[in-house]
């Protein structure tokens, strides 16, 4: 029948309809997973899988090994994890007692959204202008070094300070690792209810009993996954290295970029292996800071 | 001397007075309630007795010792949070033992005391559970059960059950006042609720912008309130508009009705418009005559002295189950009156011309015209 | 509490000095070229220079393009998981949080072993390829504060109901992308934009090792040779940072995000 067939019609057009929903949005989001497999997923297996792979492409652990065993990689992942450790609990000290002073610490409402936003920009200003900057105020001729000399007769480069040192480069490090911490950190600690403060007060807590009890512990998630997120953004940093200490600092990022550029391993598996080191480093701790992240969004409900 | 002592307490912030002169003696072991609409002051001055705001002036006492410099962890007073304020990196056990801990109590002492809390508020098993884990009536009561573990000398309460479910405000409410009566605890009371404020206290402070309006029992509060904020926010209120006829006599009219006030008029003058007011269970209603009064007369009907009468329309009757609002129009006026429902009379239709008595002394002639 | 506030206040200005400090310093030294007297010789000098200008220009025209690209493959990706695949949204979060934990090193150490001369792709083979496989290099870095402005931004508005209104009214996709989705969700993407203008104008690493001629390495070279000019270039970068933070925040509703060094 006439109506018959006109139903049927419409069945199948509506389910085609539902289809080319699907279809389409099926079809939009292809680009981005072809961008990523492309540029961000397969250039990273292939460095993984070549780590665990001879010159001949047969499966061994010895490039694994070597990162244990060869001196200069060894001294360079240490070093590289000396000063990662040491900008990120620095950074994340003075960090939070940067973000304290400005949210608890009883001083005037402008110092807050300023201290924000120059946080903002001085997490990005890194890289080389930032060893510029250090250079020309800590370095030999640098400003704040003539002016101590001039002024407080002070020369800081005789007690044995170098900015082209470890320690000078962990000073440079923390002007980007303190904002960092500070941003990261304020959110947290506008979560500390003002309740909890005056319920620990009105149970006979002092100040420092609530801090111990109260205040830390919620906060020490998100303080430990932070460092975690310093430690890990400090590992990868290669620019400010580069143009302050530049080879006489041997960390694996640099050790890295000359690998590339240069093939000072002369094994390009070893180079690999160096990456995947790095990966591993990194992920880890990048990781353990979503975690920590989400067990504390779900005590500050 | 009284147990807790507020005297000539004043709260300023610069040149904003918050509180204005404020005395209240609570005896041991009274339940005192503080009422009033948001920003009268009743949590500041709360917080004053708490210590987390300084009184610009006056003392606060607490059993002879004058606590008003010093902090809130040296005062031993409990509270209790709109909020709960459950530390939520503690088990509940943790949480009701804190104050404990902080005195350095021994760790069997503590343990007792916890298990004894837990029983008290009938949570005897959530011990282990964090405060994530608990519905909103169960996180009031560990803080209830945190607050009295120091055994404190008197209990405060800042709108505890604001942020529950109806259902669970009322059980609530009861559990904490037959609570405050077993344990004999001296408690302040912090609410916007009357029903709340008149339910469970011995007695009421009634705020409204910082100052205090009136202080007495439920049932003084309720059918003897001195101004007319007391009377508008304590229980509905007919309010109707007159005018002066007889200061003397207490003799006002409403819409061409002359009706008398037993209560005192003698200040206002002959022709003076007023404000009148009528609890709605104070009025009675006749269908036919005033002499058939008797056969409908509600329980609370008054015998004493002539009642007022006053003819009208009925404009509309609500069924509320057991009770029966019936709303009455004059000309300009109209009021609410409630009566019981009664299975075996039919209500009143609308449109039904009917009379309305009450009695001389239900009659409260406030200041002022204006509604 | 006051002991408190002296603390506070003492740890707010020490923050100050060591932050403040560096920036003078850099710019007292930038005035110093000429012996004797301060002057703004060497940043004549910087902006005299061909070289500046053209890595400058090469890298302003590589961050467009990378904005442009990232805004193609972020917006439609982040329209329809949220509009029909919302079970890939943990997926696609995880991609983006990648470049973060991968560090840019290694990401452009993957891109020069899989795309040499020698691969099925050789992308590194001509400069233009290069240029290209820069470009994707900055997409990759940019990914993570891309996607995250632009799905916020996405979030806020209802994208079922404006697309069903649409539709209703008869639009086709394109349109309803272009004409009703994009222009609610322009501020996310203008801050996304200038977030990613400032982490690529001042790039290093991918550049260098891509050896093109971009701004970062040009530094790097002035850093190794030049005494003042570097100073300049210091002060130059930062104004430029400054300038993109500000117009974040100008444009409405900027996330303050981190980026890698």
């Amino acid at each position: 029948m006439a109506q018959q067939g006109h139903v049927a019609s419409q069945a199948p057009r509506a389910q085609s309809v539902q289809l080319g929903q699907k279809a389409w949005a099926w079809i939009g989001v292809t680009p981005f997973f072809i961008f990523a497999l492309m540029f961000l997923i397969i250039p990273t297996l292939y460095l993984v899988v070549g780590a665990f792979q001879d010159v001949e492409g047969h499966f061994t652990l010895a490039n694994i090994a070597q990162l244990f065993t060869q001196a200069s990689i060894r001294s360079a992942y240490w070093i590289s994890i000396k000063v990662s450790v040491a900008s990120a609990l620095v950074g994340a000290l003075l960090g939070f007692a940067l973000a304290y002073a400005a949210v608890i610490g009883g001083l005037p409402q402008w110092i807050r959204p300023t201290l924000m936003t120059f946080s903002g920009v001085a997490s990005n200003f890194a890289g080389l202008p930032l060893a510029f900057a250090f250079l020309a105020t800590l370095g030999r001729t640098g400003i704040l070094t003539t002016v101590l000399i001039t002024y407080f007769d002070f020369n800081i480069y005789s007690t044995g300070f170098n900015l082209l040192s470890f320690w000078g480069l962990t000073l440079t490090y923390l002007y980007f690792q303190i904002p960092l911490m500070v941003l990261i950190i304020t959110p947290a600690l506008d979560g500390l209810k003002r309740e909890w403060r005056e319920a620990s007060a009105i149970l006979g807590a002092s100040y420092w009993e609530y801090w111990r009890y109260v205040a830390l512990p919620i906060l020490w998630p998100a303080i430990l996954g932070t460092t975690l997120l310093l430690f890990a953004n400090s590992f990868g940093a290669i620019a400010t290295a580069y143009a302050l200490t530049g080879s006489s600092l041997n960390i694996v990022t640099i050790l890295l970029y000359a690998q590339i550029r240069g093939d000072v391993l002369h094994d390009q598996n070893l180079g690999y292996a160096l990456a995947l080191g790095m990966i591993l480093i990194t992920g880890i701790s990048n990781g353990a800071y979503i975690w920590l992240r989400a067990r504390s969004d779900r005590w500050q409900r | 001397m009284a147990f807790l002592d507020i005297t000539d307490v004043r709260k300023n912030y610069g040149p904003q007075t918050v509180v204005h002169k404020f005395d209240l003696d609570v005896e041991r072991g009274e339940f005192i309630s503080f009422l009033g609409p948001s920003g009268c002051g009743k949590t500041t001055t709360l917080r004053m007795v708490a210590g987390f705001e300084v009184p610009t002036a006056g003392a606060i006492r607490i059993d002879g010792k004058d606590i008003t410099r010093l902090r809130p962890n040296q005062r031993n007073v409990g509270m209790v949070f709109q909020s709960y304020a459950l530390f939520p990196n503690m088990t509940v056990a943790d949480n009701v033992a804190f104050g404990l801990k902080i005195a350095r109590k021994p760790a069997t002492e503590i343990a007792g005391r916890v298990a004894e809390m837990l029983k008290i508020i009938k949570l005897p098993h959530l011990g282990e559970r964090f405060p994530y884990q608990l519905s909103g009536g169960q996180q009031q009561r560990v803080a209830l059960a945190r607050a009295l573990a120091i055994s404190p000398k008197v209990l405060l309460l800042d709108e505890p059950l604001s942020a529950l479910d109806a259902k669970i405000r009322v059980s609530l409410r009861e559990e904490i006042r037959s609570l405050q009566r077993s344990l004999g605890i001296t408690t302040i009371y912090v609410t916007h609720d009357q029903e709340e404020a008149l339910s469970m206290s011995d007695r009421i402070v009634v705020m409204n912008e910082g100052r205090v309006e009136q202080i007495g029992t439920p049932f003084e509060i309720y059918n003897n309130p001195r101004t007319r904020f007391v009377a508008s926010f304590v229980g509905t209120l007919n309010l109707l508009k007159g005018k002066v006829v007889d200061p003397v006599a207490g003799k006002i009219v409403i819409d061409g009705q002359e009706v008398f006030s037993s209560k005192r008029i003698g200040h206002l003058q002959a022709g003076e418009a007023c404000a009148a007011a009528l609890r709605p269970e104070a009025a009675t209603l006749h269908q036919t005559e005033l002499q058939e009064a008797a056969k409908i007369a509600s329980s609370f009907a008054r015998e004493s002295g002539p009642r007022n009468r006053m003819v009208g329309t009925i404009e509309e009757v609500s069924f509320l189950g057991s009770v029966v609002r019936i709303r009455v129009r004059f000309q300009e006026n109209a009021i609410s009156l409630d009566t019981f429902n009664n299975p075996n009379a039919t209500p009143p239709a609308r449109g039904a011309q009917v009379t309305v008595t009450f009695g001389r002394e239900d009659l409260l002639v406030l200041e002022g015209a204006e509604g | 509490m006051n002991q408190q506030k002296i603390g506070s206040w003492i740890a707010i200005i020490v923050g100050m000095l060591y932050f403040i400090v560096p920036l003078i310093g850099t710019f007292e030294f930038s005035l110093r070229m000429r012996r004797g007297e301060y002057s703004f010789d060497a940043y004549r000098v910087v902006f005299g220079d061909p070289n500046f200008q053209a890595t400058f220009g090469y890298s302003t025209l590589m961050a467009v393009l990378t904005i442009l690209v990232g805004v193609l493959i972020v917006v439609p990706t982040s329209y329809w998981i949220q509009l029909r695949l919302p079970k890939l949204r943990p997926l696609v979060e995880f991609i983006t949080l990648m470049p973060l934990v991968i560090p840019a090193i290694v990401i452009v150490f993957g891109y020069l072993r899989l795309y040499n001369s020698s691969s099925i792709l050789p992308l590194t083979a001509t400069a233009r390829s290069t240029d290209l496989l820069l470009v994707f290099s900055y997409v990759t870095l940019a990914l993570p504060y891309l996607y995250r402005a632009v799905d916020t931004g996405m979030r806020a508005i209802d994208v079922r109901v404006l697309t069903e209104a649409a539709e209703n009214l008869g639009a086709s996709w394109p349109t309803i992308l272009f004409k009703v989705i994009l222009p609610n969700v322009r501020v996310a993407i203008l801050s996304g934009a200038f977030l990613t203008f400032a982490t690529v104008i001042g790039e290093f690493t991918m550049a260098s090792l891509l050896n093109r001629p971009a701004f970062g390495p040009y530094l790097q070279l002035m850093g190794a040779n030049r005494a003042y000019e570097p100073s300049a270039l210091a002060v130059i970068a930062f104004l430029v940072t400054w300038a993109c933070m500000g117009l974040i925040n100008v444009v409405g509703r900027g996330k303050q995000i981190k980026a890698a060094p």
